[in-house]
């Protein structure tokens, strides 16, 4: 097996060998290796398949921004990941990874057709192809785009690992941990702010630490030496936090920012330290130092995506950080300087390297010196084309011409398995734009830089422009000093020597012989876009950049066009004839780099995903086989079934328990405000449509409370304690929003009034007691209380006490039954409860839960807020008129109820409907029409509430229905998938009209 | 995520406050007197201004109190806090 390592470096352990697996074969590599680079020095190049065209991909970076070398974690198993990048990956024994989006796999792909077929998919080509005909989409184009789609696979089982979440505070925040970074955070430190230091990496310095050579000195010694001296002196600061392997994933507004921290990926299964995998960071900030560098830039030109086409930076990387070379006969293919470093290095190790440089000539120190060594340069010339399925092995030469928009002259066919591509530096201004930052266009080298206005942050070293050594220096230097304020640094005299790049040239694409049209010129490797497809774009009138953006995908891959977006906004500018200050650029959004979901959620996972609120009667439901329902926050008993009952027979049980003899319900999850004050019964009055003022104490009232709009809102029986004492209830889910929208209007409508509210709905428990046996069982309960119907008149209450604990009982009924319910702190819940089921024993007392509670209620046609009310009825579309005041000046949404729109007679209103078969029941949700045969057939309305009552052994039904009030008797069509049921509309209450019931 | 300086308890976070809207919208004192067009007028418009804005905001998961936060809705800056009933320090 060849061996690529061909240098020992400070980083990578040669002496500790690691065994890993990829694609099912076994290798090695050392500690301190990447998967990606351990992979190249054992010569493997091919890592993956693109997303379209399936085209053979390498590794082309070393860092975050990469976009093919995109891995399956642990592939085959339940817990395997997909989508990890191979260069942020380190390497530790037993690693398994494979390469993502082939089959049957990387060397033989069938879906590799795409690419001779890449003619008939070109941009858009889902928007234009999947259109017709329209009966493919469901059985044909769907599930073959689902299964073409994705890049990775998911795994199947809950993640096992453990994710956590922190918050931390500091003043200064410093994002990026190489020379600038380094020089910011030591300045901040020692200035005595508590500094927080973050880097992706595992080890600190980014580029500089591995730049080994005499041009760029600092204080007359190399500057990775120079650097590492600092660093160990960085460490050593007592106020300075340092965190490596944790990457800043979004900038908020007001310095917040997250960041996530890898604890135990990096380490192999028996060493994990840590049960934690990943921890979220949520940092405050006092001020944010964003020193997250830049990115070098591909250049776009004929399949310039071979495996073995390599940013030359990271060609750099890989020889002088990891010690392993990318090829023996090595390219630099550049516009500028900075791939000069990476030639000499490469020269430096007695390894075969050429230039072609697209400029016509420079005479900076670092190109004279390169040509003073003897390597070749080809000035003014661009690789027209590459060549090699699944690595490349040689490259053609031709000349620019004077403007550099054509090729001419003799093409020059060259051996070559190493193209390092160099387009130039994209600053990372992603935090800065995050944070609300805006961008300066700067021509010269076409970047887009932060415009900086407030003090909030700062950007120092590349990610704000600059790329020579002594002005990175210098210049964050200045910028720190000047944002803590200080007169004087240790940097103050730091001297620089270094070489100065002195001309630029620029060609956003590269030009060719061959037409656009057959070139395949790659702007986004990860989704495949071309310089083709943006161009498609243009001459299809789209000139938005976000509208290209999407039309031909560029940039939406997993990197986020790190690589690709400057090159989309280069063409549409060259292309288009508008500069690329005024295109602008798309949106940075967070994440920087993808999340896990482990690290978003964090320990908010099973139980804990969301409260849950249960009574104190809880254990009891479940001791007696309740099935639960979700109402709010809370677990309410749904129905209580007996050894084989469904959910139906259970529910007809119940209810026909209920009003034969006697049934009891938890009704602890009803919302309970405690209003108290001196205005108590005028603040009533405003919020209620009903009166209240003489409401006398000890009695009850129903009362209705609409919003502003005049739609009912929450509904609930308040009642009377004292003068200025009333206990109101809510809705179960009405709860928290009823008491804030009360609040409101105290504190800011109505200040004047003498008022207070408190929420009390988790201090006391509520058991009802309905049937026409319910007061027998209370006499049990309480032989002290008078239940004599004239004593104890319907909508009233007493205090009394059981076994010497205070409870109130009230008269009120939600089923039409006789019915009582008692309040009793919560803590007494459950006893309560149980005295209650014992005492009903000889009654048959049957436990019943919200199911029964609605079909009851149904059968009197008793209206649920939020089931058969959805925030357009008002309590006349309701047909409750009767709950409206019409004497009062003036309530909540009172104005709203005579608007010309709420005064229309054919508004939506609330109607029964029973069907002419009495055994088929309607569903919920159910359109009602009228006439089904003329096209488009009108919606009337639709079935708000449904059941089949056993106490009128009939199905019945609640609707909404536009006019319903003028349609009693009128026959309706509720259509189904399969059939049209018959229904007639009815009075809304089916049962016991006269109310004899409630004292019976 | 924003700080909001709660009038009644100091700087907490974002997360603890819920939005109520254009703030010095009062509810009219006499409703029946008004047309359906100044009734709509008070009850669904309001301004969504980009830029400064005047607004209402409840320390709902705190003090439970409402109170008014002068803020520029382009980056959230919050120019002033006060009190209900309070004139603003800035116009």
């Amino acid at each position: 097996m060849p061996n690529y390592r061909v240098k020992k470096t400070d980083y990578v352990d040669q002496t500790n060998r690691i065994s890993f697996k990829f694609d099912g074969k076994t290798y090695f590599g050392f500690k301190g290796d990447t998967l990606a680079s351990a992979l190249l020095s054992n010569g493997i190049h091919l890592v993956g398949r693109s997303f379209k065209y399936h085209r053979p991909r390498g590794i082309m970076t070393c860092g975050s921004e990469e976009p093919n070398a995109i891995c399956q974690i642990n592939p085959g198993t339940d817990l395997t990941e997909p989508n990890v990048r191979a260069t942020e990956i380190e390497l530790y024994e037993g690693l398994e990874a494979s390469s993502q989006n082939c089959w049957p796999n990387v060397n033989f792909d069938i879906g590799g057709i795409n690419n001779f077929i890449s003619p008939f998919i070109p941009a858009g080509f889902y928007y234009k192809t999947f259109m017709w005909p329209k009966s493919f989409w469901k059985n044909i184009y769907e599930p073959l785009i689902r299964k073409s789609a994705g890049l990775g696979k998911s795994p199947t089982l809950p993640d096992p690992d453990l994710y956590d979440h922190k918050h931390i505070h500091c003043d200064i925040l410093v994002i990026g941990g190489g020379i600038s970074g380094i020089i910011a955070a030591k300045i901040a430190a020692k200035s005595g702010s508590n500094t927080i230091l973050i880097d992706d990496k595992n080890t600190l310095g980014g580029s500089t630490i591995f730049q080994n050579n005499e041009n760029f000195k600092i204080n007359d010694e190399i500057s990775k030496d120079w650097l590492f001296k600092e660093i160990e002196e960085l460490k050593k600061l007592k106020n300075l936090t340092i965190k490596t392997r944790t990457s800043v994933a979004a900038y908020h507004s007001y310095n917040y920012l997250l960041a996530k921290e890898n604890l135990t990926d990096h380490l192999s299964k028996n060493n994990k330290t840590s049960n934690i995998r990943q921890r979220l960071w949520k940092i405050r900030s006092n001020k944010v130092i964003i020193a997250s560098g830049a990115i070098e830039r591909p250049l776009v030109f004929n399949n310039n995506d071979r495996p073995g086409i390599i940013l030359a930076s990271s060609v750099n990387k890989y020889l002088n950080f990891y010690g392993v070379i990318c090829g023996e006969n090595n390219f630099v293919f550049t516009n500028n300087d900075s791939a000069y470093e990476t030639a000499l290095s490469l020269f430096e190790k007695g390894i075969q390297i050429k230039i072609i440089d697209i400029r016509k000539k420079t005479n900076s120190k670092i190109v004279k010196r390169v040509e003073k060594l003897g390597i070749d340069i080809y000035w003014n010339s661009t690789v027209t084309n590459t060549f090699g399925y699944r690595k490349l092995n040689s490259i053609e030469i031709m000349n620019l011409s004077e403007d550099g928009s054509n090729v001419i002259g003799k093409k020059i066919k060259a051996k070559c398995d190493c193209l390092a591509v160099s387009g130039g530096w994209t600053p990372m201004v992603h935090m800065h734009t995050q944070s609300g930052g805006k961008l300066n266009f700067r021509e010269s080298d076409q970047v887009f830089l932060p415009k900086e206005l407030d003090s909030e942050h700062i950007s120092v070293g590349s990610c704000n422009g600059d790329f020579e050594l002594d002005d990175i220096i210098k210049n964050t230097n200045e910028k720190v000093k000047s944002l803590l304020n200080l007169k004087e640094t240790e940097f103050e005299k730091t001297y620089v020597s270094c070489t100065k790049e002195l001309d630029k040239r620029n060609i956003w694409l590269l030009p060719n012989k061959i037409t656009l049209g057959k070139t395949k010129s790659f702007i986004d490797f990860q989704n495949d876009s071309t310089a083709k497809d943006i161009k498609l774009a243009l001459r299809e009138g789209f000139r938005s950049i976000e509208h290209v953006k999407r039309y031909t995908t560029t940039g939406m891959a997993t990197d986020q066009g790190k690589l690709s977006n400057m090159h989309a906004l280069g063409i549409i500018s060259e292309t288009a004839g508008v500069k690329m200050g005024t295109l602008g650029t798309t949106t940075f959004r967070p994440p920087f780099t993808p999340l896990t979901f482990g690290a978003i959620v964090g320990r908010n996972v099973g139980q804990f995903f969301d409260i849950t609120r249960r009574t104190s009667i809880h254990e009891w439901h479940i001791k007696n086989n309740a099935k639960f329902e979700n109402v709010g926050q809370w677990k309410r008993p749904w129905y209580y079934p007996k050894e084989n009952e469904n959910m139906h027979q259970a529910v007809q049980r119940e209810s026909k328990a209920a009003r034969d003899s006697a049934g009891i319900l938890d009704a602890s999850t009803l919302g309970k405000i405690d209003i108290q004050g001196s205005d108590a019964s005028e603040f009533l009055n405003r919020v209620y449509t009903n009166a209240w003022s003489k409401l006398a104490i000890g009695k009850c009232r129903y009362g209705l409370m609409l919003n502003e709009d005049g739609m009912v809102y929450d509904d609930g029986v308040t009642t009377r304690l004292g003068d200025n004492h009333f206990l109101m209830t809510t809705t179960t889910g009405g709860a928290a929003n009823v008491l804030s929208k009360l609040e409101d209007y105290l504190q800011t409508e109505w200040p004047e009034l003498d008022v207070f509210l408190t929420s009390v709905t988790d201090q006391y428990s509520t058991v009802s007691i309905c049937g026409p046996n319910s007061k027998k069982i209370l006499i049990k309960l309480f032989p002290s209380v008078n239940f004599n119907d004239d004593d104890f008149t319907h909508m009233s209450f007493k205090n009394s006490t059981i076994n010497n604990i205070n409870c109130r009982i009230m008269r009120i009924s939600f089923t039409g039954e006789l019915s009582y319910e008692i309040n009793i702190e919560a803590k007494y819940g459950k006893s309560l409860w149980e005295k209650c089921i014992e005492a009903g024993k000889d009654f048959n007392i049957t436990p019943y839960g919200t199911e029964t509670m609605h079909l009851l209620r149904a059968e009197k046609g008793f209206i649920i807020v939020g089931q058969d009310t959805d925030g357009t009825m008002t309590p006349i579309d309701l047909q409750m008129d009767w709950i409206v005041s019409k004497k009062k000046y003036d309530f909540i949404g009172k104005r709203s109820l005579y608007r010309s729109d709420t005064i229309r007679e054919d508004r939506k209103q609330l109607v029964g409907l029973l069907t002419e078969d009495p055994k088929e029941i309607l569903e919920e949700g159910a359109q009602i029409v009228s006439n089904i045969s003329k096209k488009p057939v009108e919606m009337l309305g639709h079935v708000t509430s449904s059941y089949f009552s056993p106490n009128l052994n009939k199905s019945i039904a609640l609707a909404v229905v536009r006019n319903g009030k003028k349609m009693k008797g009128q026959k309706l069509l509720v259509p189904m998938e399969n059939k049209n049921i018959n229904v007639i509309v009815s009075d809304s209450i089916f049962l016991d009209k006269e109310n004899k019931r409630l004292n019976a | 995520m924003f700080i909001i300086n709660c009038p009644y308890c100091g700087e907490r976070d974002q997360s603890e406050f819920t939005a109520g809207g254009e703030a010095h919208i009062e509810r009219p004192k006499q409703p029946t007197e008004l047309s359906d067009d100044e009734w709509a007028e008070f009850l669904f418009m309001r301004k969504n201004i980009k830029g400064v804005q005047f607004e209402r905001w409840n320390h709902a998961h705190g003090c439970r109190k409402w109170f008014n936060v002068v803020r520029d809705t382009t980056n959230d800056k919050i120019h002033a806090v006060y009190k209900m009933g309070e004139k603003p320090s800035i116009d």
